[in-house]
């Protein structure tokens, strides 16, 4: 095994980041992103389900027939956001509330699948779990990076913690009321997309199509 | 001519290996802006046209002149009217006691200096934030400055409302040069209208600054309401009642952004256009068709709650932004469809699209903006199934 349990936890958060690189989970990076607290259950959330759903598929990896292997993979990754779904309710409501179909949705997150499919049914249990959390804070990373500013701006507020006094309380701030709608999530992981490969030039993809130098004859 | 001589002195420290060589697009920006690029293509093909585009650029900026002459006068009519009740505040009002000039609307001349002094400041933020963004891009990524700039700002510009605070109006700007054109690679590359991007951005960021009824005319404590807002709420029959005949909308004294009220002016800078050949005549006839037929359509459905089914075509070709988008904006021949059926399509989608957001949408009384921007990104799609259809008909003719 070439690559180290390191590199396996730390490649995913810049090098080979699920969101900026693969763009992939980009629908709830766009829907729980409007307040940091909410990001950050998220967060947590996907990194659990991600790192233990690779395992438990791991363990199993040489039991499962190839032909039906996505309908085992789903089987646990739903089972997983069930019990991550019900203990939200149970110890923190609220956040629960505002997550609504979004934690359901963790079953359809392209990186929970993606990380299965494509590590945890090759290699060893303790490796894809390493594995997976690692994709799971390389998602929370940008979470985190996209919920900072669109609270920050939008409300003026970091974890409901008033920084800048909106003008609608008596403040100076008029908040940015775009930043609140999921479609400005799309400008900004755009943009932090553009910064991560202005800083890793390696990440850039090569063109699709090259336009043709005009010869002279 | 010392001009041309002072150019080409300095221009050794511009080009390749020369000392400010990175500094090449600012100075290839002035030089091209006070004479004709002396560049030649070398290779095939050569073409040769006195119209190139900086002479296009030049023309649109020209034919924006109606508007922003009857924009000046109007912004200064409601705000010297609305003085007359609510009283003057501020630095205007000071400058212009100092000049002795007054508040009198019945005066062009004193409308005209008021209205002045709520334009310049706007334009010259846009400019200076703008200019900044784009030199910036030009600079890095080694493409040229062109007037297509000075184009985007002016209209940018007049589609905002007098009141617009000065900070807003630089962070839309910047927000339409960077998104809506410089990460498409720059003029000729964006397929989305810079200055709509820029104002849709402030409309959703902003919308306490950009829409309402308080924002049209900046007088402390006016509130008059547009001519969309009254049809929505009440219905055209009552526009009379708020003092806006068919005839105040189509001449443009009447609420609303600085530089879009008048329809008459925006018809003479469409003839501009079309005489020069700028404006292709197919998307105008798209886009009337369509805007004509969706309308009608709906005041023969009509409805008993919302008024706006009732309003006829001609009342919305004057109100709002129509006149001004379908002069300058549904015809910029970037963003809009390249090939000619293509244009119809394209310009019948916007004019089905504004009448459906003004009327059927009861979130947004205006639909203009929302509707090009709509069809801008329709129009790449809409000219590849013209071009396939082109391509299977000949196939089948052929085989």
């Amino acid at each position: 095994m070439a690559q180290t349990k390191r590199k396996m936890l730390v490649d995913p958060l810049v090098d080979n980041n699920p969101i900026t690189l693969q763009v992939l989970g980009i629908c709830s990076a766009l829907a729980v992103t409007s307040s940091l607290q909410v990001a950050f259950v998220m967060s947590i959330a996907v990194t659990l389900v991600t790192g233990f759903s690779s395992m438990f598929i791991s363990m199993l990896r040489n039991h499962i027939p190839g032909s039906i292997r996505i309908i085992v993979q789903m089987v646990i990754i739903a089972s997983l956001v069930i019990i991550v779904d019900q203990l939200l309710k149970a110890y923190a409501f609220e956040i629960s509330k505002t997550l609504s179909v979004f934690v359901g949705l963790i079953i359809t997150n392209c990186i929970v699948m993606g990380r299965a499919e494509a590590f945890a049914m090759k290699n060893p249990p303790l490796a894809s779990f390493i594995d997976g959390v690692g994709n799971g804070l390389g998602y929370g990373l940008i979470l985190m990076l996209v919920g900072f500013i669109r609270e920050l701006f939008g409300a003026g507020s970091l974890f409901g913690l008033t920084i800048f006094e909106t003008v609608n309380n008596g403040g100076w701030y008029i908040p940015n009321g775009m930043l609140l709608l999921p479609p400005s999530a799309f400008f900004i992981i755009g943009l932090l997309i553009w910064a991560f490969r202005t800083w890793k030039p390696e990440q850039v993809e090569d063109a699709e199509y090259k336009i043709q130098a005009v010869e002279s004859h | 001519m010392g001009l041309r001589n002072f150019f080409d002195r300095i221009e050794p420290n511009f080009v390749k290996g020369g000392r400010y060589e990175k500094l090449f697009p600012i100075y290839e920006m002035v030089e091209s802006f006070l004479y004709t690029p002396k560049t030649v293509t070398t290779v095939a093909p050569h073409a040769r046209s006195y119209i190139d585009m900086k002479r296009i650029m030049t023309y649109v900026v020209i034919a924006t002149i109606p508007c922003i002459l009857v924009g000046l006068y109007n912004v200064g009519f409601q705000t010297n009217s609305a003085i007359a009740t609510y009283g003057a505040s501020g630095w205007r009002a000071w400058i212009i006691e100092a000049l002795g000039i007054g508040f009198n609307p019945a005066n062009p001349l004193a409308n005209i200096l008021h209205g002045l002094l709520y334009f310049l400041p706007i334009y010259v933020t846009t400019l200076v934030v703008g200019g900044i963004c784009e030199v910036v891009f030009a600079t890095i990524r080694g493409h040229e400055v062109n007037e297509g700039f000075l184009v985007t700002s002016m209209l940018y510009a007049l589609i905002l409302p007098p009141s617009a605070p000065l900070w807003q109006v630089g962070l839309g700007i910047a927000f339409g040069v960077v998104i809506g054109k410089e990460v498409f690679g720059g003029t000729g590359k964006n397929f989305l209208n810079p200055a709509l991007t820029g104002r849709a951005f402030l409309y959703f960021a902003y919308p306490a600054q950009m829409s309402g009824d308080t924002i049209w005319t900046p007088v402390d404590g006016f509130s008059g309401a547009t001519a969309l807002s009254v049809t929505a709420s009440d219905s055209y029959t009552q526009l009379a009642e708020y003092g806006v005949t068919w005839m105040d909308s189509f001449l443009g004294v009447m609420q609303g952004s600085i530089g879009e009220t008048s329809a008459l002016a925006c018809f003479i800078g469409l003839a501009f256009l079309l005489i020069t050949k700028i404006a292709n005549w197919r998307l105008i006839v798209g886009c009337l068709a369509g805007m004509i037929g969706f309308s009608t359509l709906l005041n023969l459905i009509g409805s008993d709650t919302n008024p706006m089914f009732a309003m006829p075509w001609y009342w919305h070709l004057v109100i709002g932004g129509y006149a001004f988008g379908l002069a300058f904006m549904v015809t910029e021949p970037v963003s809009a469809s390249h090939t000619n059926l293509g244009r119809y399509i394209y310009g019948a989608l916007i004019g089905v699209m504004v009448v459906m957001i003004r009327v059927i949408n009861p979130a947004f009384p205006e639909g203009m903006m929302l509707a090009i921007l709509f069809g801008n990104v329709f129009a790449p799609l809409i000219d590849y199934f013209v071009v396939q259809a082109n391509i299977k008909r000949r196939a089948k003719r052929n085989a």
